[in-house]
């Protein structure tokens, strides 16, 4: 440990730290503008100087890279120091006299108007005020050194190799970041729509996936973290105190033996870009029910605020029911949880935000426990309801140039009226639709699916959540739209089914079973290869084939093709066919 | 009296024959000449079974099997595809219009479907005449040309 003394004050610093750390532990403030934690200090600024007297020598130098000595004392607001730092900063000031850091650094250091007149002033507010740190993150964090400095002395300024986009760069926006001046600045192209919960703003590469998810743990998304790209950053390993990140972990495929399985695999919601009237994609401020609720969580990109793009309070919001639901040219079926999914926004919006809000409904169906009421209750905070499929969302333009004013058109079916409502926000209700690769899956695991493309069940009303196939179960909305009560019953009920046969400790097979009678059996080993799941073999011995019971599942197929008629289906055999075709057709 | 096909039907129990119930239970009207016999799968159709059927004095033979990749026996649906389009071939040279046996796929959620196809295959058959295969064997003198099933 070092002793020293700052400004009077006696500090205890580890050796080799800077002065500007060990002023920052005394709580003296030193002013930098190219300094951070991030990198090595660079020193270019000159901010920073201090004035160490060591004995009787005293000289100036950059807290930023200067480390403490035993004994040395530091004076950081001399008469030469404060002369140095205004010089520097009039020099800075006369250069760049609108750049807000460069302004507020000056405020603060008492330089109001330099007494020099720069020959290279650039008078745009985000001028680059060559302090580095974006060459500095890029070599030392990203590891991209994608950046450079071309030219010397007033010629100086940061280009990219040659002026032209580099390979190396991974745009992980780093850069920007550090950006003081806003010079540097990431464009966000086409990231709408792409995930949901990309579509209110970028996030970062770690992130904890769902807030009320357990574990609830952040996951890399290694597609976009720096660190996985060119083998720097690893900020997040540097900031976590218990070491918890671990960049060596990889995907896995870990197979388990199960008996059941219960299918639980959710919805997508309905793409509403492809309803080109509601603006969505195109327009800013119309959202999908799925970021709005992004939108709401006090843990989403907004803190809860309900917000407009341009960041303020939205004065009127619309929200538009049956978006791809209801509808013979999208999802013909009711996706059920919408109504009332519409009727909490309004509540929430209500109790967060002065907006007037708007219901455009075609049914209101408030079906289940408590939710009529709940209706009511909505109607009686001033919700506006209006009984009627909206047309079209549209901008306002003002000569020529786009507002941020949305207008809905719609038919109020009750009044007989065409309307316009102006509105600062709409908020659409997608369908709920199958899962994308429902299909993959439903063929994985041989069960069918319903018109609407959910899975089905074994029967509507009397076995809602088995399937044709056996240990198979299904619950929530793969197997059609339902809100959160009906999908923690099915789901329960489906548990308990599964468990029904854990606990039983046996499973009861269909007798339904093919049978090969030994003394037809010719050898000919044609059902060999027609059995779907390889329950027929060959024994060589007695140059027969084999029915195997416990991977029979009795489908029939061998029965049909056996040329020797060797095989009989057990329940379906070729005399009971026989003797059903003659009962059919005695009349 | 306007004559009234038999039909006799081969429904898989996992697809067509749900599908077919599905139709029942939606209150779907279709024609009550649809006459049915459920199997496991439209693989376990035998093509004697259809022979006979037409030897007893079935119009029509109508088999239903699960979509293609949905066969709950995986591909039980292309077997018997196979076998019908070999058997209509047969069927020919037994002086049987092909169009009297059919194959369609109808999956458990098609109950509409399985109203259309039956109503729509009955009309066929209505349109085609009783075949009175027996019959039409029988008459032949020579009893080579007879066909043991």
């Amino acid at each position: 440990m070092v002793t020293l003394k700052i400004d009077d004050k006696e500090v205890q610093v580890a050796e080799e730290t800077s002065i500007l750390k060990a002023a920052e532990k005394a709580g003296i403030w030193i002013p930098t503008m190219c300094y951070s934690d991030l990198f090595e200090p660079y020193g270019v600024c000159r901010l920073c100087s201090v004035e160490v007297i060591r004995g009787k020598r005293s000289r100036i130098v950059t807290a930023c890279n200067y480390p403490v000595r035993e004994g040395i004392t530091v004076q950081t607001n001399s008469p030469k120091v404060q002369w140095i730092r205004k010089l520097l900063m009039e020099l800075t000031l006369s250069r760049w006299p609108n750049v807000k850091v460069v302004k507020d650094m000056a405020a603060r250091l008492g330089v109001e108007k330099p007494r020099i007149e720069s020959l290279e002033k650039d008078e745009a507010e985000n001028a680059c005020i060559l302090c580095g740190m974006c060459v500095n993150v890029c070599r030392e964090v990203v590891k991209a050194s994608v950046l450079g400095f071309e030219s010397r002395g007033i010629k100086r300024k940061v280009v990219l190799p040659f002026g032209v986009q580099s390979d190396t760069c991974i745009v992980c926006g780093a850069c920007a970041l550090v950006c003081s001046t806003g010079h540097i600045k990431m464009v966000l192209e086409d990231y709408k729509g792409k995930k949901p919960e990309f579509t209110l703003g970028p996030k970062t590469s770690i992130y904890v996936p769902t807030m009320q998810g357990i574990p609830r743990v952040p996951v890399i998304d290694a597609e976009s973290c720096i660190h996985f790209k060119t083998g720097g950053c690893e900020a997040c390993a540097k900031v976590c105190e218990p070491n918890a990140i671990n960049y060596e972990m990889k995907d896995e495929i870990e197979e388990i033996e199960v008996g059941q399985i219960l299918l639980t695999t959710g919805y997508d919601i309905f793409d509403a870009s492809k309803m080109t009237q509601f603006g969505y994609g195109r327009l800013d401020n119309v959202y999908s029910s799925l970021e709005f609720e992004m939108m709401l969580s006090s843990m989403g990109p907004t803190g809860g605020k309900v917000l407009t793009k341009d960041g303020k309070e939205p004065r009127s919001i619309g929200i538009v029911h049956c978006v791809g639901s209801r509808d013979t040219n999208h999802n013909p079926y009711c996706s059920r949880v919408c109504c009332m999914y519409a009727l909490k926004f309004a509540h929430l919006v209500s109790d967060r935000t002065d907006a007037e809000i708007y219901q455009f409904y075609i049914d209101m169906r408030a079906f289940g426990k408590g939710y009529e009421e709940f209706y009511v209750r909505i109607l009686d905070e001033g919700v506006k309801v209006i009984r009627g499929k909206v047309a079209e969302v549209s901008e306002v333009t003002s000569s020529g140039e786009n507002t941020n004013q949305l207008i809905v058109r719609c038919e109020d079916t009750l009044a007989g009226k065409i309307l316009e409502v102006p509105f600062d926000m709409v908020i659409l209700c997608n369908a709920i639709e199958p899962r994308k690769d429902a299909d993959a899956i439903r063929r994985l695991f041989s069960i069918s699916k319903s018109p609407d493309g959910f899975f089905l069940e074994r029967h509507p009303k009397l076995d809602p959540t088995s399937t044709m196939s056996d240990g198979i179960y299904i619950a929530g909305c793969a197997q059609g739209p339902k809100d959160i009560p009906d999908t923690v019953a099915q789901a329960g009920s489906a548990a308990a089914r599964i468990l029904s046969y854990i606990s039983k400790g046996e499973v009861e097979i269909d007798p339904v079973r093919a049978w090969i009678d030994e003394k037809y059996c010719a050898g000919c080993r044609i059902c060999n290869n027609l059995c779907p799941y390889t329950a027929i073999d060959f024994i060589d011995e007695k140059k027969i084939s084999q029915v195997n019971d416990v991977l029979c599942k009795g489908c029939g197929t061998c029965v049909a093709a056996c040329p020797a008629s060797a095989i009989t289906g057990k329940g379906f055999s070729d005399a009971q066919i026989y003797a059903e075709l003659e009962g059919l057709l005695e009349i | 009296m306007e004559f009234e096909p038999r039909i006799v039907a081969f429904f898989c129990n996992w697809c067509t024959y749900t599908g077919a119930d599905l139709a029942g239970v939606s209150r779907l009207k279709s024609p009550a000449n649809i006459r049915v016999i459920r199997t496991m799968c439209s693989g376990r159709v035998d093509p004697s079974f259809i022979l006979k059927a037409f030897d007893l004095g079935a119009d029509g033979v109508l088999i239903g099997g699960c979509h293609p990749g949905d066969c709950h026996y995986t591909e039980g649906n292309y077997k018997a595809l196979r076998r019908i389009h070999l058997l209509k071939k047969m069927l020919q040279s037994f002086g049987i219009d092909e169009k009297r046996l059919r194959l369609e796929w109808i999956s458990a959620s098609e109950g509409d479907v399985y109203q259309h196809v039956a109503t729509e295959f009955t009309q066929s058959i209505r349109s085609l005449g009783p075949l009175n295969w027996k019959q039409r064997v029988e008459k032949r003198s020579t009893s080579e040309h007879a066909v043991a099933v």
